[in-house]
């Protein structure tokens, strides 16, 4: 196997290929810079743009990713940035190889992933991630004909009942935590959204069959037969729903992960979570800026007018970055809106029963763990979240439930081959 | 292309990565846990390690992650 | 929080808690404090293989008397401690390094350690990932590996039951001239002795102690059952590991019992931090794949650092600080704290007693250092020497 290192460097790096990368690297690139944009996935868009290229459905992610070409930014897919020194350069790896990717300032557009809270049956094949099911079925996983339960919490159900309707999926239910008083409030809020609202009231009218329960969330599921049933619970009844898959996710968590492990200071207050950035979206480390999820989850708009800001302000264009603010303190505001509405009940904090799987790298329950004052201990004692996923999941539900604050980030910042651990430390070429 | 999933060939299109290619060839699972649990997908997006796979070879790669090339070999745990 | 103690043991890393366990066992009324979690220091950060190494007669003599009572132990351990006797190969590069094979062979077997000599040939089938072409390798199959973080909790927990009462999140502040410890909240806890066991960083509490902090980092990666069987060490690994003044690595490789390789090891004095630096990681990862090519496509699912407390001979300090009765040392271990915690608790536990321990313990004893322990006050940090 050929292992040539082939190192790299550009003007503005931009970690994260959904809608704030995109708009970073081309708000950059088009203000004259050289930028090299990174995903982990093998095509650009993250988890709401995902598939967009093959397969436009939104006129707004195709405008994005013509411009993003047409501004001439390196892309660069299939590769994990594996640690760096917070002031230069990056360490990367794909299937091929490891090697370094210098810059002068550096865009951490992360993204966040699903946040899921254990409940009996959770760890069966028939239960996948919201954002999990979204993702792949955009990638062809095949739902033609099967029934899907969707439960948990937030606009993310709405959108993968969407993409499991088209693409010939029956959704027997979609069950969210918050009351109907808190979700019927957002969607008052709304008027102050109106193309939201559009896109709300479009939603339900395409998904006009599908039941929508709030004030309910999962009990247990299990297998049974060639079915699995889900019971969903609204506190003081209990109701069984027949299915071949259940889709859930408690809402979305920051992908915060490389920037601690580059030294950015991150805000840790529950529902709150992010990189802490300044008005032009510069993290605490000269040069590193994060826009997007990464700094706080408040959805897609906000993340494209961050990802614009971050670009801009790489790029020394201050004045572009500063006429955006506006713009930004909407959409930011709309994020509170949704954190608010969405908020999760207590009652979720009851779902597991000692034997339900936390830790689902090394299989450990929550009889295990609830034993334990922190983190760290519970790690050290139980192997929770010593597997390849270093507490990602495992992480947000015990935070969750114990209020655990999560262990320190040492490199690797993902599950690195060893050879590009070897590369870490040498400069140049050929080492 | 195809790509062979524990020995079957199994036809997919670009833009497909190797977790769809296992669940077109009827499996929701790919390994087995620590407990030896079936477990499949969970994220899609590459954080869980959920949909863990050999690829030509090469252990615990992430399925959802990868693309399908022609001629692949996908090995998933029995 | 006040009372009087027989013995207060500071620090629960393996070696404090093992102490603890003894002393309890004995009768003897114990308080263990321990600042953070029980076993969370440097236990939790390394290795974890009880190996009998031969870099001196005392070091020998300390070992194989720990392994001996990890053997007696080995029926009590609890699954979560992941004991498993794989045995150590250490592997001769080239004809000279089978030359030291024969001698260590000699070595261990006159001392009544059985071992048994690999030629190159066997070692390929033993061990089919090492690089092709080895000399051979000296195999001691009663060397084992164990989780140490598990370990220790459950001897801390066996000290609780024997009595001893334990204290986390709990720090010492300082130890008194007369036998007490100060806490951080400022109260004062009595006892006849009080064992400094606070691993590197000792010479905190015991200001102008022989022990300073020694640096390792270690890597491990995702589970491939097979992929190695033995503990594998480069037979030159005593020469790197404590010859060397300047950072150093070795090929050091374990097999987990979860399947999961463990890749070590180097050696740094005075590196500020717990940080890992890439630099010598690189070196360390790029020792471990001059030995085993195969690891190179491996995952590595988490890299750490942690801190020795090494001692000028490479030996433990295990008894009272000279001209101080009350207070007494269990630390030093450098990088074999796991092995020796069992065989550090029966000589210090023997020796508190007035009793006689089954090995000679002059070798470890503080007072074999010409040193002056500063009166008074805390001290800046790990001793100098």
């Amino acid at each position: 196997m050929s292992r040539q290192r082939r190192d790299e460097a550009y003007d503005v790096v931009v970690v994260g290929g959904g809608p704030a990368g995109v708009a970073a690297a081309t708000a950059a690139a088009e203000s004259g810079k050289r930028v090299g944009l990174i995903d982990e996935s093998p095509w650009l868009g993250g988890q709401i743009w995902r598939g967009e290229a093959e397969r436009p459905h939104s006129e707004k992610a195709r405008r994005w990713l013509k411009r993003l070409e047409a501004a001439g930014v390196t892309v660069r897919v299939g590769v994990s940035v594996v640690g760096g020194d917070g002031a230069g350069w990056l360490v990367a790896e794909d299937r091929r190889g490891a090697w370094r990717i210098g810059y002068e300032a550096l865009i951490l557009a992360t993204g966040a992933r699903d946040r899921f809270l254990p409940f009996p049956g959770w760890t069966a094949p028939h239960v996948m991630g919201v954002g999990g099911l979204q993702t792949l079925v955009k990638s062809g996983w095949p739902v033609a004909g099967k029934r899907v339960a969707i439960v948990g919490s937030g606009p993310l159900l709405w959108a993968l009942a969407e993409g499991v309707t088209a693409a010939g999926g029956v959704v027997v239910v979609l069950a969210e935590q918050a009351s109907w008083e808190s979700v019927r409030r957002f969607g008052a809020g709304l008027i102050r959204y109106p193309a939201k609202l559009v896109q709300a009231i479009g939603l339900r009218a395409r998904l006009a069959g599908v039941p929508y329960w709030c004030g309910w969330w999962p009990a247990v599921t299990r297998s049974e037969g060639d079915w699995a049933v889900v019971t969903v619970t609204d506190g003081t009844s209990r109701r069984e729903l027949k299915c071949d898959l259940v889709a859930f996710g408690f809402g979305l968590v920051p992908n915060l992960e490389l920037a601690r492990l580059l030294g950015c200071g991150t805000r840790d207050e529950p529902g709150w979570e992010g990189v802490e950035v300044g008005l032009d979206q510069e993290t605490g480390l000269s040069g590193v800026y994060a826009a997007g999820e990464a700094t706080g989850v408040k959805g897609a708009e906000a993340a494209l007018v961050e990802g614009r800001v971050a670009g801009y302000a790489a790029a020394g264009r201050r004045a572009e970055a500063e006429a955006l603010y506006g713009l930004r303190d909407r959409w930011r505001r709309f994020g509170a809106m949704l954190a608010q509405a969405f908020a999760l009940r207590a009652e979720l904090k009851t779902l597991a029963d000692d034997d339900t799987i936390v830790c689902r790298c090394e299989d450990v329950t929550y009889g295990r763990l609830r034993t334990w004052r922190t983190a760290r201990e519970a790690k050290l004692m139980t192997r929770c979240g010593m597997g390849p996923c270093q507490g990602r999941v495992c992480g947000a539900a015990c935070r969750f439930l114990w209020s655990w604050e999560p262990d320190r980030v040492r490199p690797p910042a993902t599950v690195a081959r060893l050879e590009t651990l070897m590369e870490l430390g040498t400069g140049g070429n050929g080492g | 292309m195809r790509v062979r999933v524990n020995g079957t060939e199994v036809e997919v299109s670009a833009g497909m990565v190797v977790a769809v290619a296992v669940a077109r060839a009827g499996r929701l699972w790919s390994r087995r846990s620590v407990i030896q649990e079936p477990r499949g997908p969970l994220c899609g997006i590459g954080v869980c390690y959920e949909c863990r796979v050999t690829i030509n070879g090469q252990a615990h790669q992430r399925g959802c992650l990868v693309a399908c090339q022609e001629g692949m070999e996908i090995e998933a745990d029995e | 929080m006040s009372g009087t103690y027989d013995v207060i043991v500071v620090g629960g890393g393996i070696v404090g808690s093992a102490c603890a366990w003894e002393c309890a066992r004995r009768g003897l009324k114990v308080l263990m404090v321990e600042a953070g979690i029980v076993g969370g220091g440097a236990t939790a950060a390394g290795m974890g293989h009880l190996v009998v190494m031969d870099d001196s007669e005392a070091q020998f003599a300390l070992t194989a008397y720990s392994c001996q009572l990890w053997r007696e132990l080995a029926a009590e351990l609890p699954g979560s401690v992941e004991h498993e006797v794989c045995g150590t190969l250490w592997v001769a590069a080239d004809e000279w390094e089978m030359g030291e094979v024969e001698r260590k062979a000699r070595y261990y077997e006159e001392r009544g350690v059985a071992v048994e000599v690999i030629g190159g040939k066997r070692l390929e089938q033993l061990e089919p990932n090492l690089r092709a072409g080895m000399a051979g390798a000296l195999r001691v199959p009663g060397d084992a590996v164990i989780y140490p973080p598990a370990a220790t909790h459950w001897m801390s927990e066996r000290a609780g039951e024997a009595g001893a009462t334990v204290w986390r999140g709990v720090e010492v502040r300082q130890i008194l001239e007369e036998g007490a410890v100060e806490l951080a909240g400022g109260a004062v806890v009595e006892a006849f002795v009080v064992v400094n066991a606070a691993g590197a960083t000792a010479g905190r509490l015991t200001p102008g102690l022989p022990v300073r902090g020694r640096k390792g980092h270690l890597a491990i990666t995702d589970r491939y059952p097979g992929f190695a069987r033995h503990q594998l060490i480069e037979l030159g690994y005593l020469k790197s590991a404590h010859g060397e003044e300047g950072d150093s690595v070795a090929f050091n490789i374990q097999p987990r019992k979860t399947g999961q390789m463990l890749v070590g090891s180097s050696r740094q004095y005075g590196a500020e931090g717990g940080e890992v630096e890439p630099g010598i990681l690189g070196r360390m990862l790029r020792r471990a794949v001059a030995y085993m090519p195969g690891l190179r496509l491996l995952n590595v699912v988490r890299v750490w650092t942690g801190e020795r407390a090494a001692t000028p001979d490479k030996l433990p300090l295990i008894g009272p600080v000279p001209g101080r009765s009350s207070i007494w040392l269990a630390t030093g271990h450098e990088g074999l704290g796991i092995t020796t915690s069992l065989g550090t608790a029966r000589l210090l536990g023997e020796r508190l007693v007035g009793g006689d321990p089954e090995i000679p313990y002059k070798p470890y004893d503080p007072g074999r250092f010409a040193w002056v322990p500063v009166a008074g006050q805390t001290g800046a940090g790990v001793g100098a020497w």
